[in-house]
């Protein structure tokens, strides 16, 4: 059986469909969409349509409300550092404690410049408190960012509504959508959502494309300068072959959107049900009954979620882990830490992510061999009784190492 | 993925020695559950001889974790206690054909759950020496609560400070914003503001040759740079010996752990910029298993 690719919250494969549009304008519509002759014929258009392809796939209201960036992170790097120049007396900015590290990061740095970051926490099942943040939003609060899904578990913030609760406060609204854009159907001229990013890898679009959308009427301040392209607010050559591969794909999510949320769904339920079922002592982390279509997220206690890995990744199966050691930190996933997972669990968190490509035989496949590797780890691990097949008595307890 | 080695992969897929020993008289535990990781080795001890005659691992962790953990119980197996507590990380890591710098601290583990064991077994109190933070300089895999220890104990200044007093920062140099938040931070603590452009504490600064040198005092001074290195080499378990010097290039030998190492090239560079510095002319640093092959007159002559 070929590779199994469950991994597509961290990247997807980029459509065949969408690579044949793109080639051409690699090597016959070369030209810079700027020049008047023959070999720009034309690439002015196709980024046009592809505009109009976002456009729709998002529900805006008009084709210049999208901007083509580089990635998501310029997306959002944009956003904030727009909000807070356009209004440099607000020195407040709302975010939650399980965003991105686009968002995070950027906000940390900003904190050392004298802002003041409120991180909104979540429950155990990964939720906000909506009433704290409506006591958060003031005069002096520069811009809302919050992520429309989450990476990790999938789980889906209400972000149509607390963008009207911070359009009657007067305070911009930015969203990170770039798990949810083309999973999940969305209008955004219906909702008070002042920006949003979107990243073309994450919906079968190359690497290195993205797109700001920006509310006509929202003030806006480039963060790149020097040319007249996307109406001077975000300059530099157009990279035509992928903005035009990114409309394809946005016009593929659109004609599969039902698909994905019913076929890719029923893939991901089936998996987590069959895991909770086969594999004793793990769970499905984030808000079950709010999540994205195409993501579980399970922790399988007392083992390590990079050994998981790699036992997948010997069986042919590609997936992704909340733990430390994935990414060479010395902390669990910052959201499962914000959900009060327990270390002993956070650790062993394992995401599988699925998209139109996958199949019910490779979940069957997935489900066949997850409980043996499950099992081998906790063979080696001192939380584990191999006798009885079960934690030692009170693991925490039973064994308290010297912190080395 | 990691760049794991092919012995890191085999000891993870084939653990050696997994599980407790029955009526083990040694019992190590150290880790820490919030970093990931945690090992218990269990030990049997001869209380006659004192060999480990038998050794076993239960590890919460990662492939590494888990293959320093397998790799190190095979290396304890029949040595004495004393012989045993020898045994470096470094050989630890050596054993696996290296681990990447962010994976070092597995390594570390093992040797520390083998210190804590043969504590347990004689009946003492194992202590940790050391706290570990987040890995700032990859390069050379130093950690924030090190840095900020050598800032405080040193009263250091600057990046070029650090670099000088615990390798950070010397290699890629990608780390220079995250070496001055880290200054930033203890020069605030220390009523000091941090600026860029102090000059740096005083280092041990190298006589700078003034030429003209004879062949034999060049190559002395060249000697005498690349000897200065050895302390800090041999405190990570290697040395650096020069083997010759033909025109502008040295060629030298790295033993013990830098041997192999993946951070050895980052070491060589590190001597040559000192080199260039001290003799004040260009000098390239060399492996010396890259030298041209001698050749004898009488080969020559049959060429």
């Amino acid at each position: 059986m070929p590779d199994i690719y469950l991994d597509n919250n961290a990247t997807t494969k980029v459509d065949s469909a969408v690579v044949d549009v793109m080639i051409p304008y690699f090597t016959e519509f070369f030209g810079n969409p700027s020049s008047i002759h023959r070999f720009a014929d034309g690439v002015a258009k196709a980024i046009k349509k592809a505009r109009s392809q976002v456009q729709e796939l998002i529900g805006a209201e008009h084709d210049s409300e999208i901007i083509f960036t580089s990635c998501g992170t310029e997306s959002d790097s944009t956003a904030i550092l727009s909000a807070i120049k356009a209004q440099p007396n607000r020195k407040e900015i709302i975010t939650t404690s399980v965003e991105h590290p686009a968002i995070l990061a950027l906000c940390e740095n900003l904190e050392k410049e004298g802002y003041t970051i409120h991180r909104m926490p979540v429950d155990k099942c990964g939720r906000l408190n909506l009433e704290a943040y409506k006591n958060l939003l003031s005069e002096e609060v520069a811009i809302v960012s919050v992520m429309w899904a989450n990476n990790e578990t999938g789980t889906i913030f209400p972000v149509v509504e607390m963008a009207e609760m911070a359009n009657a406060a007067g305070v911009m609204f930015h969203t990170d959508a770039v798990q949810a854009v083309g999973k999940i159907p969305m209008m955004l001229q219906d909702t008070k959502i002042d920006m949003l990013s979107i990243s073309g890898h994450k919906l079968h679009a190359p690497k290195g494309i993205g797109v700001l959308y920006l509310k006509r009427g929202t003030r806006f301040r480039p963060l790149l300068r020097g040319g007249h392209q996307e109406r001077g607010r975000r300059a530099g050559t157009e990279n035509t072959a992928s903005i035009v591969g990114l409309g394809k794909a946005c016009e593929l999510a659109m004609e599969h959107m039902e698909y994905e949320n019913v076929q890719v769904k029923a893939m991901r339920d089936r998996l987590e049900q069959g895991i909770v079922a086969a594999v004793p002592h793990c769970f499905i982390t984030g808000d079950l009954n709010n999540r994205l279509p195409n993501t579980t997220d399970i922790a399988f206690e007392y083992i390590e979620g990079e050994a998981i890995l790699m036992l997948l990744n010997k069986a042919g199966i590609a997936a992704s882990s909340g733990s430390a050691c994935t990414s060479g930190s010395l902390e669990p996933s910052h959201v499962m830490r914000a959900m009060d997972i327990p270390y002993t669990a956070a650790h062993g968190t394992i995401r599988f992510s699925f998209s139109r490509y996958n199949t019910m035989s490779e979940v069957d496949e997935v489900l066949k061999v997850m409980p043996s590797i499950v099992a081998t780890l906790r063979k080696l691990s001192p939380y584990w009784d191999s006798i009885n097949n079960e934690p030692v008595a009170d693991p925490e307890q039973a064994f308290q190492p010297t912190y080395a | 993925m990691w760049d794991y080695s092919d012995k890191v992969k085999d000891h993870f897929f084939n653990p050696k020695n997994a599980g407790a020993v029955a009526g083990a008289n040694a019992i190590g535990e150290v880790g820490s559950i919030s970093c990931g990781d945690a090992l218990r080795l269990t030990l049997k001890v001869n209380d006659d001889t004192e060999v480990i005659e038998d050794a076993g691992f239960q590890t919460f962790g990662c492939g590494s974790a888990i293959a320093s953990s397998s790799v190190l119980t095979e290396i304890i197996k029949g040595l004495t206690l004393d012989e045993a507590l020898k045994v470096t990380n470094q050989d630890i890591a050596a054993e696996l054909d290296g681990l990447p710098p962010e994976k070092m601290h597995c390594s570390v583990m093992g040797r520390e759950a083998l210190q804590a064991a043969v504590a347990n077994y004689r009946g003492e109190e194992w202590k940790d020496d050391h706290e570990e933070g987040a890995l700032v300089c990859k390069c050379f895999a130093i950690d924030a609560v090190m840095i900020e220890e050598m800032v405080w104990a040193n009263k250091l200044r600057t990046v070029e400070d650090v670099t000088n007093y615990t390798k950070a920062g010397g290699g890629c140099a990608a780390c220079h914003e995250d070496i001055e938040a880290i200054l930033e931070k203890v020069l605030k603590e220390r009523g000091e503001t941090f600026d860029p452009n102090a000059a740096p504490v005083a280092k041990p600064e190298p006589v700078v040759a003034k030429g003209p040198l004879t062949n034999l005092q060049r190559i002395k001074k060249i000697e005498e740079v690349i000897m200065s290195f050895r302390p800090q080499l041999m405190a990570d378990g290697g040395d650096v010996e020069l083997v010759e010097v033909v025109d502008k290039t040295a060629y030298v030998n790295m033993t013990g752990a830098c041997n192999g190492c993946q951070m050895s090239a980052m070491t060589i560079a590190g001597i040559q910029q000192r080199l260039m510095e001290v003799m004040g002319e260009f000098i390239k640093v060399v492996p010396a298993s890259q030298m041209p092959k001698l050749v004898t007159i009488e080969e020559a002559s049959h060429a």
